[in-house]
């Protein structure tokens, strides 16, 4: 009785996993219309669409400004995704509820219009986004499910399935303890009605001591060790902490919002940020970068008079006093680092450390900008050597191995990297 | 071997067997006192303890950093980028001292000073005074504003002032330092009109009118010729330090270096000789040194002309016969040479010049290696017109005296005296930017910007114009001098238009192209300079007669004299003094004695040794010098190659009005200079008086040992001839006995070896081009954030410069005398050597890091890393060339330093500091990094512009600075780059040991194969023989 329970509780674990694995698969396969045309050359035009005007707003398997895009042939007619793509706001003004909704759920934020996309460009634009660089579903499980372990608090598998899983595995296992208690229990009294010799007798009666248990030499020693154990763990990640401002997202004197600039009307970074590609500082801008637009504009859309942020600008300029903004990101004085380094050579994108700047609304320290966050990176990133002679000599080096030219491959770990 | 009977304790304990002594003697530490219990348990106290640390560490955890401000322009200028440093040409003058330059800014502050490669005259290249001048900008010495009669005044009212006093004051003197600028001449001779003909009188610290007057009396025109070493085949010098202060030694060290350097292709080079009383570093340079009295070197120079004068067939003129070593040889090769030989003198005795412009007649040097028919203006000082207006100032015959830029009562020989006739003066008024010893004795001070916040012209050479544009807006309420004459003299155009306006007329005019004027204004403030080829002239032919001349030398010179003689030279850090106040400088350490912070007595070992003087690293005494009654106490300093019977004591120190940095440093030798024969004479020969005081007195040296003992894994040096029968003569290679054989140290090894599969940065010296002066050190200084530790600290041997040059004489005992050879001959020759890290691909450093702050990259440098660094300091004791230098203290934010670290402490002073290179904390070690930070710069410029990194893009500070091109950088993997040619690299591959097959490259002690990526160039001299 007792195996044969538990076998069930086994194949019930095993199914619900079995669910939950095909459940993931449904979330990551898409249908798509079989309209779309599948081929390279209409994804690689379509690409080259997507690049130019959708980038910035837009991924294909993740949620950014607008929605996660793959699948969408299947979710909408193609017709009204032309119709949207060409002119958002007129199909919201016309009344159509698919495009309210959407409206509504990503907080009123307007899509501009692309009247100028053609009807090869449309097409190509959905064959990209149904078919361009797709991820194999298996492998990004794998890939997910081997970074992230089993919590996958990222992507694949939701937490809360995981949680489910957990409750439901405590319960089984307390059900075996009551079962087993049972079954102790029922040979106990089988075994006293049975004539027995003195040893087995004591065998049969002895008491379960749980207070000596406690006082053993071995449970005592496991208990210290496990507590040294986390205070030591919570005292180092306290120390590691030290100076680290991950998080850290200081009240401004002007209340200048990324999400409305970079995020909602899509300035690019390097418009204000003018020194990422050419120095060491990407630069804060001087108000007279500010003043090309606010000029003209004075207040938030829709709004009277001019902005009391706006202003300050205005009495920046007028008095000739700079704006003393908070310094987010603080290196220490013994690093160096090298934006247009990272930018312009090596082709990192602002969110890569920066983090979803363009949904911002108070900017805050996205990374931890430890030397250990560096190093990972420097692990982890292949170099950017196509078209750039400079790599030649090192590529050339490189071409017997298997992995990648990476950052650390070229001396990317060293000190004076950094440091001098 | 005798059996060693001696007995050897290591403290009195041991030697008495005190029994508590005796007690511990086998343990290796002593015992602490016991923190624990009895029973080994933990005390209540140590419990508090450990809750206090982790309380404290909670607490840090808990707490936030402090709240930093980036404060962006309010509107950024165009050209400034944060962080992206700008280049602006300019020119550097001080006192008749000129080099046109490169300034490099940074957020809008200049931080360096480079050489201006479009120059002509100095080529891209500076000495240690024009580096070092960028932080006199930040000197908090400085004046903010104008001051009337010592109280802070505003510039209108001071305008006003001198307006209504200048017109009533009679006769107006300007006296200046020699005026390079001709618009700035025009702008005097405007105010001068004004004022009723106010005279300029110039002149300078260290005068060079004996020229000059020797011009005027020999070829009819006043004027300083140019010279050309570069043309010379054999260059005899009088006590001319050419190399070091001698008119214009950037561009004369250049031209030397070029006969000095030496190849298979070229084996040959210039032959020089030097007579002198100073061991110089010129002297210190040459082939043949003799040292001779100052009293003998008119007869030295007498007697050179009548054996030329015999070869060429010329009447000899009649001279007390003098024994000079070396004199007939020096005729010899200079009568071998002909126009290609050259003879200057640093005597300011116009007699003796005439003699010397007769001897390069007869040789036909003239339009060949010594030309006055381009002229430079270097030196305009008329010492006889300042001697008269001293007389005057002090018979009250001056209206009013207007210093332009110019410290007289500090650096003129009769100093005293104009301090006293000033306030005979009705008015007096200085533009001088301190309040210096001149400055704060006048009634008005009109401070001028300092020369990076001003607009100028220069005309250094007849043809040759270059622009000085300001490298920053002023820092203080400050007027250019030029433009106070232009509004006293009621102008309203300010000098910039004037400066515009004038080279539209007189030099644009000269321009032949059809460009228009802004074009061309424009173009010549980018390139610093502009030259016009001046119209043919006839060669000057000589008017004068050497005879008179000749006479008047016999008579003032003799051949014996037994008095003390004085001989008065300029530092090569400090110069005339005008720069004292940079810290830089001071802590320089000179190429020849090695001494920082101090002038001193050089005096030679015989007189040492006969007035019981000796000097034990740095431990000398006093020794009180009088000359004709002006008496001064100053420190000895036994000099080997010193003259008997003279002395040598450095102008420019003394300063008492200086600042903090240079205040009460050394003394003030100017005032024993001799002005009784109408020019300011530096050798006293008679008068002289020295005696030792005996009271003890330390020289803070960077080099205390002298002589490199015969170890020729250091030096390896070979004569010409030898060289020219054997590429590697003089090498020494050193072989390792290892199974059987010797074999070369490389060849054994305990190291894998490193791959460099990019670059391979690599440094070759030329110990032949190196002439010791120091501006590589002093270019390191500034780029790399060293610190200066003061006097105290050099005593303490805790000097930080990471680039030093090491002086070694040569000695005359036998190889066996081991004592013997740690003694300097009497004239001895000189060796200098470049020494900073040698970034070795064994390091010794490296392996014994024990928390590897010190690393190798993949690029064959030797990684330090501050941040890691825990100051044990292993890596200093293991390494063979002790380069590495540790920060004792904190020398930055600290007020114990504040009075010498300046560019680390003064809020002004930081302003200097290179934001790329960080300031060292306590406790760490550092030494030369290679430049990191521009070898990291210049290969990122290449990777933005997706190329590859071109040779000479990339060089270290030390380099670009080196007047000789004596030290040479780049990547070895590049067989097409300069290092690799002149090390003869063939073979292009990664390994970290490249062949070398250069005869004359060797690596500094070599048989400890720790594979250095610095190689030497062996020292050739220019001698018929070996000798001491």
């Amino acid at each position: 009785m007792l195996s044969k329970r538990s076998l069930v509780g086994v194949r019930w674990n095993f199914h619900t996993l079995a669910v939950l694995f095909f459940m993931l698969i449904g979330i990551q396969a898409f249908a798509a219309d079989p309209a779309v045309d599948s081929s390279d050359e209409a994804v690689a035009a379509g690409k080259a669409v997507f690049n130019a005007n959708c980038k910035t707003c837009h991924k294909l398997d993740q949620k950014l400004v607008g929605p996660a895009l793959r699948g969408v042939s299947d979710r909408r007619e193609i017709p009204w995704i032309k119709s949207f793509i060409k002119n958002s706001q007129a199909l919201i003004a016309s009344g159509d509820k698919t495009a309210n909704d959407l409206y509504k759920e990503y907080n009123n934020t307007a899509m501009p219009a692309h009247e100028f996309l053609s009807d090869d460009d449309l097409n190509n634009l959905l064959s990209y986004i149904e078919f361009g660089d797709k991820v194999d579903p298996a492998a990004a499980a794998a890939v997910e499910g081997g970074a992230e372990g089993a919590s996958a608090a990222g992507g694949g598998i939701p937490s809360e399935y995981l949680t489910v899983i957990l409750a439901v595995l405590v319960v089984v296992l307390l059900l075996i303890l009551v079962v087993l208690g049972l079954i102790i229990s029922v040979l106990t009294k089988y075994l006293n009605k049975q004539e027995l010799d003195e040893d087995d007798k004591e065998f049969v009666t002895q008491k379960f001591n749980l207070g000596k248990v406690f006082k053993s030499d071995g449970f005592i020693i496991i208990v210290t060790a496990l507590v040294v154990a986390v205070v030591a763990k919570t005292a180092i990640d306290g120390l590691y902490s030290v100076g680290v401002q991950q998080g850290y997202a200081p009240t401004q004197p002007i209340a200048y919002s990324h999400k409305l600039h970079a995020g909602t009307l899509e300035i690019e970074c390097q418009y204000c940020h003018t020194g990422v590609e050419i120095g060491r500082s990407a630069n804060i801008p001087s108000p007279n970068i500010c003043m090309n637009c606010h000029t003209h504009v004075q207040n938030v859309q829709g709004k009277e008079g001019v902005s009391p942020e706006i202003q300050k600008i205005y009495d920046a300029v007028d008095n000739n006093t700079p704006i003393e903004w908070v310094r987010v990101h603080n290196l220490p004085d013994l690093a160096y680092f090298n934006h247009s380094q990272h930018v312009k050579v090596g082709g990192i994108e602002c969110q890569t450390c920066h983090g979803p700047i363009q949904e911002m609304e108070v900017v805050g320290q996205h990374s931890a900008l430890t030397m250990g966050w560096c190093i990972d990176c420097h692990r982890q990133t292949e170099i950017a050597t196509e078209g750039n002679a400079y790599y030649d000599k090192l590529v050339q080096i490189h071409v017997d191995s298997k992995d990648a030219l990476k950052v650390k491959d070229i001396g990317g770990l060293e000190c004076a990297k950094c440091h001098y | 071997m005798k059996e060693n009977k001696k007995t050897y304790w290591k403290g009195l304990e041991q030697l008495s067997n005190d029994p508590e002594f005796v007690k511990h003697a086998d343990k290796e530490f002593a015992e602490l006192p016991s923190s624990l219990n009895e029973d080994g348990s933990a005390s209540r106290r140590d419990f508090l303890k450990l809750m206090g640390f982790s309380l404290a560490a909670a607490s840090l955890a808990a707490c936030e950093a402090p709240v930093r401000k980036a404060i962006p322009y309010v509107n950024k200028p165009v050209d400034i980028n944060p962080s992206i440093p700008n280049y602006y040409a300019s020119t550097f003058s001080s006192g008749g001292d000129y080099a046109s330059i490169v300034v490099k800014t940074r957020e809008g502050r200049p931080i360096k000073i480079d050489g201006n490669e479009l120059s002509p005259i100095n080529k891209g290249k500076v000495n240690a005074i024009v580096e070092g001048s960028v932080l006199s900008l930040y000197d908090k010495q400085r004046l903010t504003g104008p001051y009337i009669a010592g109280e802070k005044t505003d510039w209108a009212t001071l305008d006003s002032q001198v307006k209504s006093k200048l017109a009533s004051a009679g006769s107006v003197k300007i006296v200046s330092n020699t005026i390079l600028s001709p618009t700035t001449n025009k702008a005097l001779q405007q105010f001068s009109e004004v004022f009723g003909g106010a005279e300029v009188i110039q002149y300078d610290p260290i005068s060079n009118y004996g020229i000059s007057k020797a011009a005027e009396t020999y070829y009819g025109t006043a004027v300083i010729p140019s010279y050309s070493f570069d043309k010379a085949k054999t260059i005899v010098s009088f006590g001319a330090d050419f190399l070091g202060t001698w008119i214009s030694p950037i561009e004369f060290a250049g031209q030397y270096a070029k006969t000095r350097k030496i190849s298979k292709e070229k084996p040959e080079m210039s032959r020089h000789y030097q007579f002198e009383s100073n061991l110089s570093l010129t002297g210190a340079n040459a082939d043949y040194r003799t040292p001779i009295k100052a009293s003998q070197s008119g007869l030295a120079v007498l007697a050179l002309y009548n054996a030329i004068a015999k070869k060429a067939g010329a009447a000899t003129v009649s001279a007390p016969a003098v024994e000079i070593a070396h004199l007939e040889k020096a005729a010899n090769d200079l009568w071998a040479a002909k126009s290609a030989g050259l003879v200057v003198s640093g005597s300011n005795d116009p007699n003796v010049q005439v003699v010397v412009n007769a001897i390069n007649e007869l040789l036909g040097a003239n339009g060949t290696t010594v030309d006055f028919n381009a002229p430079v203006h270097f030196r305009k000082g008329d010492d006889a017109r300042m001697n008269q207006f001293v007389n005057e100032l002090k018979a009250g015959q001056v209206g009013a005296v207007i210093f332009y830029n110019c410290n007289p009562v500090y650096d003129f020989a009769r100093g005293a005296e104009i301090a006293e006739g000033i306030a005979k003066a009705k008015v007096s008024i200085s533009t001088n930017g301190t309040m210096d010893e001149t400055a704060s004795l006048v009634q008005m001070v009109a401070p001028d910007h300092h020369f990076l916040e001003s607009w100028n012209d220069f005309e250094p050479k007849k043809g040759h114009y270059s622009l000085g544009q300001p490298t920053i807006s002023p820092l203080f309420d400050t007027r250019q001098a030029q433009d106070s004459f232009l509004t006293w003299s009621g102008s309203t155009s300010n000098f910039y238009e004037f400066l515009q306006l004038n080279w539209e007329s007189e030099i644009f005019t000269q321009v032949e192209t059809g460009t228009d004027f802004q074009e061309f204004w424009d173009r010549s403030l980018y390139n610093g300079v502009f030259a016009i080829t001046p119209a043919a002239t006839e060669a000057l032919a000589p008017i004068g007669d050497v005879s008179a001349a000749a006479a008047s030398v016999a008579k003032a010179y003799s051949a014996s004299n037994t008095g003390a003689e004085l001989v008065l030279y300029t530092k090569v850090g400090i110069g005339s003094g005008a720069f004292a106040n940079v810290p830089w400088l001071q802590e320089m350490s000179d190429p020849i004695t090695k001494a920082t912070w101090d002038n001193y007595l050089t005096v030679s070992q015989k007189w040492a040794s006969e007035n019981g003087v000796t000097m034990i690293e740095g431990e000398t005494s006093k020794a009180s010098i009088t000359v004709n009654g002006k008496s001064l106490l100053v420190p000895i300093l036994v000099q080997p190659g010193q003259a008997e019977g003279t002395f040598g004591l450095a102008v420019g120190y003394g300063r008492t009005k200086a600042g903090r940095v240079a205040n009460g440093v050394g003394v003030n030798a100017y005032e024993l200079a001799d002005t009784s024969k109408g020019f300011v004479n530096f050798d006293i020969t008679a008068g002289v008086e020295v005696a030792a005081t005996g009271e003890a007195y330390r020289i803070a040296r960077t080099q205390t040992h002298q002589t490199f003992m015969g170890r020729e894994n250091v030096i390896q040096e070979a004569t010409l001839a030898e060289y020219k029968t054997d590429a590697s003569a003089g090498r020494y290679h050193p072989e390792i006995y290892k199974d059987g054989e010797f074999v070369k140290p490389s060849k054994i090894s305990l190291w894998s070896g490193h791959q460099y599969s990019q670059h391979h940065w690599g440094l070759a010296i030329d110990m032949n081009s190196c002439i010791g002066c120091s501006a590589c050190s002093v270019a390191c200084q500034v780029e790399n954030n060293v610190a200066v530790v003061g006097k105290q600290e050099v005593l303490n041997r805790r000097e930080m410069a990471w680039i030093r040059i090491d002086r070694y004489y040569s000695s005359d005992a036998p190889a066996d005398d081991l004592r013997g050879m740690e003694v300097a001959s009497e004239n001895p020759e000189v060796t200098f050597q470049p020494m900073m890290c040698q970034q070795c691909n064994n390091a010794p450093c490296e392996t014994v890091c024990p928390v590897a702050a010190t690393t190798h990259s993949s690029e064959g440098l030797n990684q330090m890393t501050y941040n890691r660094c825990i100051g044990t300091r292993y890596c200093a004791n293991n390494c063979p060339y002790k380069v590495r230098r540790f920060n004792w203290f904190k020398y930055h934010d600290n007020k114990d330093f504040a009075g010498v670290n300046v560019a680390q402490n003064d809020d002004l002073g930081k302003m200097v500091l290179n934001p790329d290179v960080t300031v060292r904390a306590r406790g760490v070690m550092e030494k030369c990094s290679m430049c990191v930070q521009r070898i990291q710069a210049g290969k990122l410029a290449a990777k933005r512009e997706k190329r590859k990194v071109q040779d000479g893009e990339i060089n270290v500070a030390c380099a670009v600075a080196c007047p000789t091109d004596a030290l040479v950088f780049g990547d070895m993997n590049d067989a097409n780059s300069k290092v690799s040619q002149l090390l003869k690299i063939k073979e292009n591959n990664t390994s970290a040991l490249k062949e070398v097959n250069e005869e004359r490259a060797y690596h500094v002690l070599e048989e400890i194969n720790v594979s250095p990526n610095v190689w030497y160039f062996t020292k050739i001299r220019n001698k018929d023989k070996n000798e001491a």
